[in-house]
């Protein structure tokens, strides 16, 4: 857009860390990952708590040191920022209590004179769904409203690269799907976003690749509907009848079922499948199983079935 | 002051032109956002004006003869007051002040933006200035109205007055800004400062006539600002004859300034090398 941001249309990510470790003390809580984030991508970290999310996102914003590791942010090492440079990010921090005796017209404008292109306050505050508030002080916003004002105050500076630490934390369902909708349409202008979140269905909705953090390590990394292998993972076909229930695991469910079909035509309802089920592993199953360290792409348990041991008669 | 007037619409409207807006741009909305934020504590804002005024009372009634040549113990304790409250209104609002903004995340938001340190810095000197003219302000207009204490007339009085504010309240706030750093965080922040400022106000002779006071405590208090701070408004509030009961038998303005002037220049260096935008176990 201008000439500050030459050094980064060259097609490098925005995001590029190699080895990144972070200790506190004797305790590594960042272990030697590698992470890029894409031009104009949606790039989620997920992982349990403690995992290191929040050390590793603060490393890249600039605010923490690192023990080992290279990290270029938009074509900087974060560590030696400039005001150049943090015009060009936006950031929403996992938590805040600051400012409270400011209202959320004031400190949204207030911020937006630090930027060189801000966006409009007033748009900003419309599309978190403030306006009733702009008059508000902080301390008197709920938590929810709260968390709101500071994903406008991340978003007021029309950054290139935004980064969200759990920003949905404390908002209702409504106020999610506004804010999902928000992030595509930065994403439809070419915003980059890395954002952290334990709602596997936020990851789900929002995100182009996920990548899941345990232990300070990088434990799976892909598109949602590909992390850990989850599209070539076996389905569970699931069904009852007067033997009891039965589970068959099988990558090919559609032929499993055509044969159910055939072997209960001749039954009362004919061609009906008794408590016919077809699941496959959600986002949430690969999650927890990469979580747990059950990395084996073979046995990824279904949240919905049984044990493995109850399964049925095989094919 | 606490109504909801929007701060003036500098980001506003359409994209503007994308240059860096100017510091001094900058540092006045980062005044006016201070300001706005000191007056909306209604309480802080009641006790840096009230508590000068207070002690003026208190002084005043318990001793309630004269030092000697005309002079009423609460004229006396003028020229200590008006010391005594810059230090509050500077060093000892910002040193609490920023160590609470270091540990609720005021300063880390800032820092993830585009603002220059020196805008924050510049903001709150002036929310500091124009907290002290009020305040002293406010102390000599009621020593003049109800403590009946006549003010002085003479211009070359009021000269010594204005450096004497200045350096002190510039001292006083870059020592304030350097010693938030130290409180380990924004609650124990009024438990470490708050006694250092009393055991001073005590030992520079805020409270005492100060040529009472034991040579060895004038010894400690002479390497401190405040002294000095006090012993320059006692040479603008009390007649030139009180100079002889001094400790140097003057009022040693030239040396004051002196040692003011360090502190100036060591408060800023401090500030500058040591100042932290994040609590100190942030990682
Ligand atoms: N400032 C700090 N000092 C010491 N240890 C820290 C510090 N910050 C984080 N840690 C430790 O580092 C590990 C990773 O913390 P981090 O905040 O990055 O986790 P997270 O993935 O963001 O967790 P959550 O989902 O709960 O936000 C934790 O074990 C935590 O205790
Ligand atoms: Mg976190």
């Amino acid at each position: 857009m201008t000439s500050d941001r030459a050094d980064t249309l060259d097609g490098a990510a925005p995001v590029r860390v190699r080895g990144l470790v972070k200790r506190y003390g004797d305790r590594t809580a960042v272990d030697d990952i590698d992470l890029d984030v894409q031009r104009g991508e949606v790039l989620a970290l997920l992982g349990p708590n403690g995992a290191g999310k929040t050390t590793t996102v603060e490393v890249l914003e600039g605010y923490r040191g690192r023990d080992a590791g290279e990290v270029t942010v938009l074509g900087h090492d974060p560590a030696h920022a400039n005001g150049a440079w943090r015009s060009r990010i936006g950031i929403v921090l996992q938590s805040s209590q600051d400012n409270a005796e400011l209202t959320v017209e004031e400190l949204v404008r207030h911020f937006a004179a630090f930027y060189p292109a801000p966006r409009d306050p007033d748009d900003v505050i419309a599309s978190v769904g403030l306006e009733d508030k702009r008059r508000t002080r902080t301390r008197q916003l709920s938590g929810g409203q709260r968390r709101r004002l500071d994903v406008a105050l991340g978003v007021v500076g029309r950054p290139e690269l935004l980064f969200l630490d759990e920003p949905t934390t404390g908002f209702d369902p409504e106020a999610r799907r506004a804010f999902w909708e928000l992030i595509r349409g930065l994403r439809g202008d070419g915003t980059t976003i890395l954002l952290t979140t334990h709602y596997l269905e936020e990851a789900e909705q929002l995100a182009d690749r996920v990548a899941v953090l345990s232990g300070g390590r990088i434990v799976g990394l892909g598109t949602p509907a590909a992390l850990g292998g989850r599209a070539d993972r076996e389905a569970t076909v699931v069904w009852e009848d007067a033997d009891g229930r039965h589970e068959v695991r099988t990558l090919t469910p559609t032929g499993l079922v055509a044969e159910l079909a055939q072997r209960y035509a001749g039954r009362a309802e004919p061609g009906e499948v008794p408590g016919l089920q077809v699941l496959r592993p959600t986002l949430e199953d690969v999650y927890l199983s990469l979580v747990r360290g059950s990395i084996d792409a073979e046995t990824v348990p279904i949240s919905s079935g049984e044990s493995p041991d109850s399964i049925g008669e095989a094919r | 002051m606490s109504t909801a007037t929007p701060a003036p619409a500098a980001g506003a409207g359409a994209r503007r032109d994308p240059a860096a807006p100017s510091l001094t741009a900058l540092a006045v909305l980062r005044t006016r956002i201070e300001l706005k934020q000191f007056f909306r504590e209604r309480d802080a804002v009641i006790f840096i004006f009230a508590f000068p005024v207070i002690m003026l009372a208190i002084f005043g009634s318990v001793f309630d003869e004269d030092v000697g040549g005309g002079v009423s113990f609460t004229q006396y304790f003028v020229p200590g007051i008006v010391a005594a409250g810059i230090m509050l209104s500077s060093f000892q609002s910002l040193a609490i002040g920023i160590a609470i903004e270091r540990d609720d995340g005021t300063l880390k938001r800032l820092r993830g933006t585009p603002m220059p340190p020196a805008a924050y810095f510049l903001g709150k000197i002036g929310m500091v200035l124009v907290s002290s003219v009020l305040q002293t302000g406010v102390l000599l207009t009621a020593a003049a109205l109800v403590f009946n204490i006549d003010l002085p007339t003479s211009p070359s009085r009021w000269v010594t007055f204005a450096w004497v504010f200045v350096l002190g309240t510039s001292a006083g706030t870059v020592l304030g800004i350097a010693f938030s750093s130290v409180p380990r965080s924004g609650r124990s922040a009024s438990a470490v400062v708050t006694p250092i400022v009393i055991v001073l106000q005590f030992i520079s002779g805020v409270f005492f006539v100060y040529d009472d006071l034991p040579a060895w405590m004038r010894n400690i208090a002479e390497l401190f600002p405040l002294k000095w701070m006090a012993q320059g408004m006692r040479s603008v509030f009390l007649p030139d004859s009180y100079q002889s009961i001094e400790a140097d038998g003057s009022w040693q303005l030239g040396l004051g300034a002196v040692v003011l002037g360090v502190w100036l220049v060591v408060g800023l260096a401090a500030c500058l090398w040591t100042f932290r935008w994040s609590r100190r176990d942030a990682g």
